[in-house]
């Protein structure tokens, strides 16, 4: 049942957010038995509808005028770099593009599909076994989740086969396989669909990456390569590489989506119940202030206030919109920078990432058109654990990569010329001309670390078109991070000279470069309601439960102790089933914190 | 040279006649009608007039191929500004209203719509006072001496700071150069053929990797559909 403009009778759970980490927590907790109402801000979104051809093979409507995006004239945030500064509002979509509607930003996404590196889940323990405590720059928040890989790989396992992921292992129960990525961790089986073939500008990468001494793969993508069923019956079909693919829904059913690969089997469960253009302003407390009791909601139908009461509530509204709720629901204590107390809103990061630009010679045409969002050649060499960043000089790491999602006209005209070279006349339509049949772009795909004045709280002054107070961002690039794009962006020249590069346009972060909100980076944010083993710097315990409230679950990015160089999604979708699964197991038979502080 | 331009020299002038504001309504000519008979909506002739010259600065005719005026993009330009888009509906637009620097973004209580109605006569202004004639009527090089100064944000306009309402300008004129012609630019699908970009084709199975050959295929333009200026396909959403 859909789209129900009165609240319901009382369901067991109440999910705040239909896009990937919402739609896991509901298809677990309704094959638990238990009455789940999903309650979704957005528009109701289908490929069928919002993907159909011809209307979605558009750019301008598509990524030019982001309408599958979040709406900004309701609801924004504000920026600034430096705790001293007026932030101010985040007016036009530019630095980072949240979802909104069913499928949330799961159905624009690209599908590049990662699990972690073994040190990404223990980076603090990692750095000071491999370097010592005094390697951990001043200021900086570096933690464990407090999981092992071991833990999480039967759930990394399941996403995989429930996004239909393309993918070469190298490591299946201990067995190498000589293929994939060497640096990977093993994995208890094959990924369920052969890997994505090599765009031409990839297979070149392939190609100089190897002579160059790297290790190239192919990335792991959730776009099928081929015909797929997954375990819920959902179908899908092999991805054309049509290249209309990151910021658009896919009209072939071939980009992993919650509107694709899950929902379909949940709108059919009498238990589930999904109320779209509900937006959610409050998680209720009781007197104690320990227990979720509902939420509050409007239901912009009517435009009337709802409240919806249940016994279990999932907070899974994106990793901005979860730190957004704890605050304005008042759980848990929001950070301070100067005392380093509270947890709400605490390591907020990002990701690190530049793209370098190669051009070949003119009778090589890169064709950039043809592209799909998750498939491409990476290499792991500067990412994975055994890499020496005691000389390097950082924390963290960065792949590199092809990852031809398809470049259309517009995007490639507004992001031609500049830096020295015109940006419009004669001069620059013949260069832009040469860029799109020639080059291709390769990225540094980097971490992003957690630092002291880097965080998220309430705006003073901005408000939405609900009345609160908005979210508050303050983030810029640190010399760490900075090191790390530098040190990698330099290898991308090896590699561009290896494959006989006519010309390179290197392009990474300068010392005291501030973050920039008017230019694309990614929608990787994380952190803010991060996990951990001490209620003191984390929000949640180990299992995404909120310390404070405990029958309230804290799902999605916002988990993450820090930004890792692989992009989210991989973990964002581990994380939700290995919290479902200890729900099941252990949280139904006995509410109540799932660990004692 | 006087201070009206030499109107008759711009072969656009000739046909563009302002619709009356008032009764707002649109009578849009078929996509691939010939841009140079299209008479703006929303611009005044001296707007459209400003944009048909200052877009084809921007982006101009030559032997790579046509410019901004035979892709339409004053068209284009003129279309969108009557969408939610134009009117600004897209932004959070919320007061108060305060500089600061420029990493923070767009911080102009204006619209796309206000940014034009605010930047052309303003600009107009400044060449007569400094050459004695309109934008429209100035040399190309003179044309590009004012753009420089609005893109250096050297100008003002008013409130409005002359590099804001320059990126405005070069946004819209590449959107207008390489949307689906349905949207009134990319004339005959003639900017995308100037890229070597099939349009909406959407479909590379036989073409992912061809070891760097040319793509053999011209440009498909969107299939019909519903009009995109329709109301329902500018703000389905609500
Ligand atoms: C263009 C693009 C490309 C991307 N590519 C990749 C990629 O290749 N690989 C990768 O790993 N990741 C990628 N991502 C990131 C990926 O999309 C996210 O990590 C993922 O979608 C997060 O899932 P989520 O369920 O946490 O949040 P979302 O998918 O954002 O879903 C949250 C939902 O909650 C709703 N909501 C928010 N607030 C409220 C409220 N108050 N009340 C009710 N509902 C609310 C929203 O409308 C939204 O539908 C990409 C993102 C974008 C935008
Ligand atoms: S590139 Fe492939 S996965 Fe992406 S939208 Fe096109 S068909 Fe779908």
């Amino acid at each position: 049942m859909t789209d129900q403009t009165f609240p319901p009778a009382k369901p067991d759970v109440v999910v705040i957010g239909a896009g990937w980490a919402g739609s896991i927590m509901a298809k677990e907790l309704t094959e638990a038995g238990l009455n789940v109402t999903m309650l979704e801000r957005g528009h109701d979104h289908s490929t069928a509808v919002e993907g159909t051809y011809p209307g979605s093979i558009d750019e301008l409507r598509g990524a030019v005028r982001k309408r599958l995006f979040q709406k900004l004239a309701r609801t924004s945030l504000t920026i600034r770099n430096r705790p001293d500064q007026t932030a101010l509002p985040y007016r036009q979509l530019a630095a980072f593009l949240p979802g909104e509607g069913v499928g949330g930003a799961g159905l624009h996404w690209s599908g590049c599909h990662f699990r972690v590196t073994e040190d990404d889940l223990r980076l603090r323990s990692a750095t000071i076994e491999r370097y010592g405590q005094k390697f951990i720059p001043k200021d900086m928040h570096l933690q464990d989740y407090g999981i092992s890989y071991g833990e999480l790989e039967p759930f990394f396992d399941k996403a995989e086969k429930v996004f239909g992921t393309s993918g070469e292992a190298s490591s299946v129960q201990g067995q190498k396989t000589g293929r994939g990525n060497v640096f990977a961790l093993d994995r208890s089986s094959h990924f369920p669909l052969p890997p994505m073939a090599d765009t031409f500008s990839a297979s070149v990468f392939r190609q100089a990456a190897r002579e160059a001494g790297f290790h190239p793969y192919s990335m792991p993508a959730a776009n099928a390569s081929q015909p797929y069923t997954n375990p819920y019956g959902c179908q899908m079909g092999p991805c054309n590489f049509c290249g209309y693919c990151s910021g658009y829904a896919c009209y072939l059913y071939s980009k992993a989506s919650p509107n694709v690969n899950i929902l379909p089997a949940l709108r059919q469960d009498k238990r589930f119940r999904l109320i779209t253009q509900a937006q959610v302003l409050e998680i209720l407390l009781d007197d104690t202030r320990k227990r979720a009791t509902g939420v509050r909601y409007i239901d912009l139908k009517t435009d009337s206030e709802q409240v919806i009461e249940a016994d279990l509530v999932i907070l899974s509204a994106f990793q901005l919109h979860n730190v957004h709720l704890m605050l304005t629901s008042g759980i848990g204590k929001p950070y301070d920078p100067v005392s380093q107390s509270g947890t709400i809103g605490r390591n907020f990061t990002y990701q690190t990432i530049t793209s370098s630009r190669v051009w070949l010679p003119e009778n090589r045409c890169t064709n950039q058109f043809v592209g799909a969002g998750g498939a491409g050649v990476a290499i792991d060499d500067f990412n994975q654990p055994g890499f020496d960043r005691g000389r390097a000089g950082f924390i963290g790491g960065s792949p590199v990569w092809v990852n031809q999602a398809g470049l259309k006209p517009i995007a490639a005209a507004q992001g031609s010329g500049g830096k020295g070279s015109p940006r419009w006349g004669g001069a620059y339509k013949a260069a832009m001309i040469d860029q799109y049949r020639h080059s291709f772009s390769i990225d540094a795909h980097g971490s992003n670390m957690a630092y002291r004045d880097v965080y998220l709280d309430l705006d003073p002054t901005w408000r939405n078109a609900y009345g609160q107070p908005m979210l508050r961002m303050t983030f810029t690039w640190k010399d760490n991070d900075i090191r790390m794009n530098q040190y990698v962006v330099r290898q991308i020249g090896d590699i561009a000279q290896a494959m006989g590069a006519t010309r390179t346009s290197l392009n990474s972060l300068l010392p005291g470069q501030l973050f920039d909100s008017r230019i694309y980076q990614t929608t990787h944010l994380s952190g803010g309601v991060i996990l951990g083993s001490n209620p003191k710097t984390s929000a949640l315990n180990r299992y995404l439960q909120s310390w404070d409230v405990p029958n309230l679950f804290v799902i999605g990015s916002s988990a993450f102790p820090q930004g890792m160089g692989y992009n989210p999604t991989g973990l964002v979708a581990a994380l939700a089933y290995w919290s479902a699964y200890h729900i099941r197991q252990t949280y139904l038979r006995n509410p109540g914190p799932m660990v004692h502080a | 040279m006087g201070g009206a331009a030499s109107l008759s020299s711009i072969p656009l002038l000739s046909h563009a006649a302002r619709a009356d504001e008032k009764d707002g309504k649109q009578q849009p000519a078929p996509p691939d009608d010939d841009p140079a008979h299209y008479r703006p909506v929303f611009f005044s002739v001296e707007e459209y007039l400003f944009l048909c010259h200052a877009c084809e600065r921007i982006f101009p005719q030559d032997e790579n191929g046509p410019g901004a005026q035979a892709l339409g993009v004053p068209r284009f330009i003129d279309r969108q500004m009557t969408t939610p888009y134009g009117r600004g509906d897209l932004w959070y637009m919320k007061a108060p209203f305060v500089n600061g620097p420029p990493e923070l973004g767009y911080q102009l209580p204006y619209s796309p719509q206000d940014l034009y109605r605010g930047a052309i006569t303003p600009i107009n202004t400044h060449c007569l006072m400094l050459h004695d004639a309109v934008f429209a009527a100035l040399s190309p090089q003179w044309q590009d001496e004012v753009l420089h100064a609005l893109e250096d944000n050297r100008l003002h306009l008013n409130d409005i700071p002359g590099a804001a309402f320059f990126e405005q300008l070069r946004t819209n004129t590449l959107e207008g150069a390489f949307s689906d012609p349905a949207y009134g630019g990319n004339h005959n699908m003639a900017g995308w053929k100037m890229m070597d970009f099939p349009g909406a084709r959407a479909d590379f199975m036989d073409w992912i990797n061809q070891n760097g050959a040319r793509y053999p295929l011209g440009p498909v333009g969107m299939p019909p559909k519903p009009d995109p200026y329709s109301a329902s396909f500018q703000n389905e959403e609500g």
